[in-house]
């Protein structure tokens, strides 16, 4: 067997074996449906209904509407601040005195209402206002009920794109950024957590001193190609472990749920007044299946990870390679290949709403930052938000950089691995890249 | 025959020539010591015989070929001095991943890794982990994982440190055995007493270059300062007598040292004619210690732990 397939068979099935392995591949999805159920579940409880007395109040009695579900307005002359608690109500309203031609009023309560509520409360007023304003200059009540009863939900905007072939697609903001900031996060943990794993296991085998013994009997660029896609490996088991996880946990979803909370998340996508973290939830898990392109989006986000893992991986080697037992000597080497991660994703929060700027399209094709930037970007649509030509020539470049940073990896490795006791500076290491073997 | 010739070898680094045109030849079936202080260049000269460094200057050959280290690194074990094991990892596992590593296929090194083990009376640790291991169980393991694909060429570098007398002996019998099958050993270490007892051949290198090279015997010859001792039944008159200088005297034996110019046997002819019943005569040689010391002293400054090595 080659060599090489040994040492990756190895990297691969002592860490698969892990415990911290099973469990954070069997954890992550379940917390992640927990924590959507959660916010849901949280979000459905949390809708009360305030129930607001209001006193004796002509210019709103005739039309105040309570008919929402989350706010009972009740007429009742005979409350005041002393007596409004117990009688049940959430507070009551009171007209401010000031005003002229604005009318103010105050809501008295024992607690603090929720946001939610006071937007709902005021939506009313305002519309009281707004009919009562109407009725002033003349239209018949009938008319007006007429008219608002149709207007209330008549028109709803989306918004599709449409390609120079005329073919439709319906495009969601919201989702895609909730993907593109999402995978990119992703990649960009990603390859913090395999790419110092692979720092971790040379510096392990270099202070064991292993690493001798290794390379006399394998190429000491063998070993590190054998880590760095060992732990690919590993990176791309948990990927698809955790997709087909997540893929049967959302299937399964309904089934844990009980039936009216299904019935409550469809409701709460229509109302706005709800959380917002509810409405994200529910509507990415009921357009999940619709609204994007999830094999291409998959396919692309694999690629990155693996080309964006490549690329750092050997430098995250490089540097292993060189740190003694000092591990501040380890941080300080690590900074020049932190620093350009940070920043892709520094670039991926302003880019991910905005996917064809100029920084956006540089910083996707810069195989230092695309791994992390792309990705906001393709979630915006492809071909859409970014031409296939473009997908292709990151992805190209890409793979013509992690050959680069391997190759140049593999040099300082070389020299790395067999050196002890010596502090390395990147100085020092960039002379021997020079430095024929 | 050769198993392994060095010509000219150079390896430059930034700082320091580490090895500097150095030459030898390692015969096939032999014990070699590969002596030398510390910084002398032994690990450089190892690694570029293990392929682990390509020379600056000079080559290899290796079993009547140039060096190639793809496909010869197979022929060679090595156990270098700053060894270890990965410590998470079971005592088989570990045996069956080096001795894949190194080119057997699972069956076969499965197969040899539990002869080894019984032999070495290890059956036991299969399933334990390195960092169980005492610093001697370890060291066997070691021992085992450098031996384990029969090579032709075994390097072992400081091969009994931490290892205790029974299981050092156990080793060395092993060494024995390796060299009588026709293996040849490379032994690198600093403790001469163990040379002297193992080792057929010896080279010696200091500050990059070969300042000795031959067999123990003859390298013993040719620092020999014609020192004898000799045991008396009474005291003998000493004047008069210019063949020898006495060095030292312990209860009724004598510390000679003869002259330029004359032979032991002159020395018991004087002693014969006192009168005197010679009990005992010796040659006393130099040990490879001394021998040792005296020329890295010679060519760079003493070194302490030379010292206390004797």
């Amino acid at each position: 067997m080659n060599k090489t397939l040994i040492i990756i068979k190895r990297e691969y099935l002592t860490r698969v074996r892990r415990r911290a392995f099973i469990l954070s591949t069997f954890l992550f999805p379940i917390v992640m449906i927990l924590f959507i159920v959660g916010s849901v579940y949280l979000a459905v409880k949390s809708k009360e209904v305030v129930k607001i007395a209001v006193p004796n109040d002509s210019f709103l009695k005739s039309s105040l509407k309570s008919d929402t579900s989350s706010v009972l307005f009740v007429f009742d002359p005979t409350i005041d601040q002393s007596n409004f608690s117990e009688k049940g109500y959430t507070g009551f309203l009171r007209p401010n005195r000031d005003s002229s031609s604005n009318k103010t009023y105050t809501i008295v309560s024992r607690k603090q209402i929720a946001i939610e509520s006071k937007d709902a409360i005021e939506h009313q007023l305002n519309k009281a206002l707004e009919d009562k304003l109407l009725q002033e200059k003349g239209i018949d009540k009938s008319i007006l009920d007429s008219v608002s009863s149709v207007s209330t939900n008549a028109i709803n905007v989306s918004n599709i794109t449409v390609d120079e072939s005329g073919k439709e697609k319906e495009a969601n903001a919201g989702l895609a950024y909730g993907i593109g900031f999402g995978s990119g996060l992703l990649i960009y943990i990603t390859m913090f957590i395999f790419g110092a794993m692979v720092m971790r296991g040379v510096m392990e085998e270099k202070m064991n001193r292993i690493a001798e013994v290794i390379v006399s009997s394998v190429k000491p660029f063998q070993l590190m190609m054998g880590k760095i896609i060992g732990i690919a490996a590993v990176g791309l088991t948990q990927f698809l472990m955790w997709i087909i996880l997540l893929f049967i946990l959302f299937s399964a979803l309904p089934l844990f749920l009980p039936g009216d909370a299904v019935h409550h998340m469809q409701d709460l996508q229509n109302n706005p007044a709800v959380g917002q973290n509810a409405t994200m939830a529910s509507s990415v898990m009921s357009k999940i299946s619709g609204g994007a392109n999830w094999p291409l989006i998959i396919a692309c986000f694999l690629f990155y990870f693996l080309g964006g893992y490549l690329f750092y991986a050997a430098l995250f080697a490089a540097v292993g390679s060189v740190v003694n037992e000092d591990p501040q000597e380890a941080q300080s080497l690590m900074l020049p290949i932190t620093m350009p991660i940070i920043l892709s994703f520094i670039i991926l929060s302003s880019t991910v709403g905005h996917p064809n700027t100029s920084i956006a399209f540089w910083s996707s094709m810069i195989p230092f930052t695309s791994p992390i930037v792309m990705m906001g970007r393709i979630a915006n649509g492809v071909p859409e938000a970014v031409p296939w030509w473009q997908l292709f020539l990151s992805m190209a470049l890409l793979i013509g950089g992690f050959v680069l940073t391997t190759w140049f990896a593999g040099k300082i490795y070389r020299t790395g691995i067999l050196l002890y006791g010596k502090r390395v500076t990147w100085k020092e290491m960039i002379k021997w890249l020079r430095r024929t073997s | 025959m050769a198993i392994s010739e060095l010509r000219n070898l150079k390896k430059y680094f930034a700082t320091q020539k580490a090895v500097d045109d150095i030459s030898f030849t390692i015969d096939k079936g032999s014990i070699f010591g590969l002596l030398g202080p510390n910084g002398a260049g032994k690990t450089t000269l190892i690694r570029m015989i293990t392929g682990i460094f390509f020379p600056d200057e000079g080559e290899i050959i290796f079993d009547g070929k140039k060096f190639d280290p793809v496909h010869d690194i197979i022929h060679i074990g090595y156990m270098p001095e700053e060894r270890g094991l990965y410590k998470k990892m079971k005592i088989g596992e570990q045996a069956l991943y080096l001795a894949q590593l190194k080119g057997l296929n699972r069956a076969d090194a499965m197969a040899k890794i539990k002869e080894w083990f019984v032999r070495l009376e290890m059956q036991s640790w299969w399933n334990k982990k390195v960092e169980d291991l005492s610093k001697g169980m370890s060291q066997k393991l070691q021992f085992v994982t450098t031996v384990l694909h029969e090579p032709k060429l075994i390097i072992l570098d400081e091969p009994f440190s931490g290892l205790d007398p029974v299981n050092s002996n156990i080793i060395k019998e092993e060494i024995y055995k390796l060299s009588q099958k026709g293996c040849t050993i490379i032994f690198s270490t600093h403790r001469m007493e163990q040379v002297e007892e193992i080792c057929d051949h010896i080279v010696l290198i200091n500050k990059g270059k070969k300042i000795l090279d031959g067999s123990v015997k003859k390298v013993k010859q040719d620092f020999k300062e014609n020192l004898f001792s000799i045991g008396l039944d009474h005291e003998p008159s000493l004047n008069g007598n210019t063949i020898f200088d006495v060095i030292g005297k312990k209860d009724q034996s004598y510390i000679v040292k003869i002259r330029e110019g004359n032979k032991p046997t002159d020395v018991l002819k004087y002693f014969i004619q006192q009168n005197a019943d010679v009990l005992s005569f010796n040659e006393i040689l130099p040990s490879l210690n001394d021998i040792f010391i005296k020329l890295v002293e010679g060519t760079s400054v003493s070194r302490q732990f030379l010292r206390q090595g004797s």
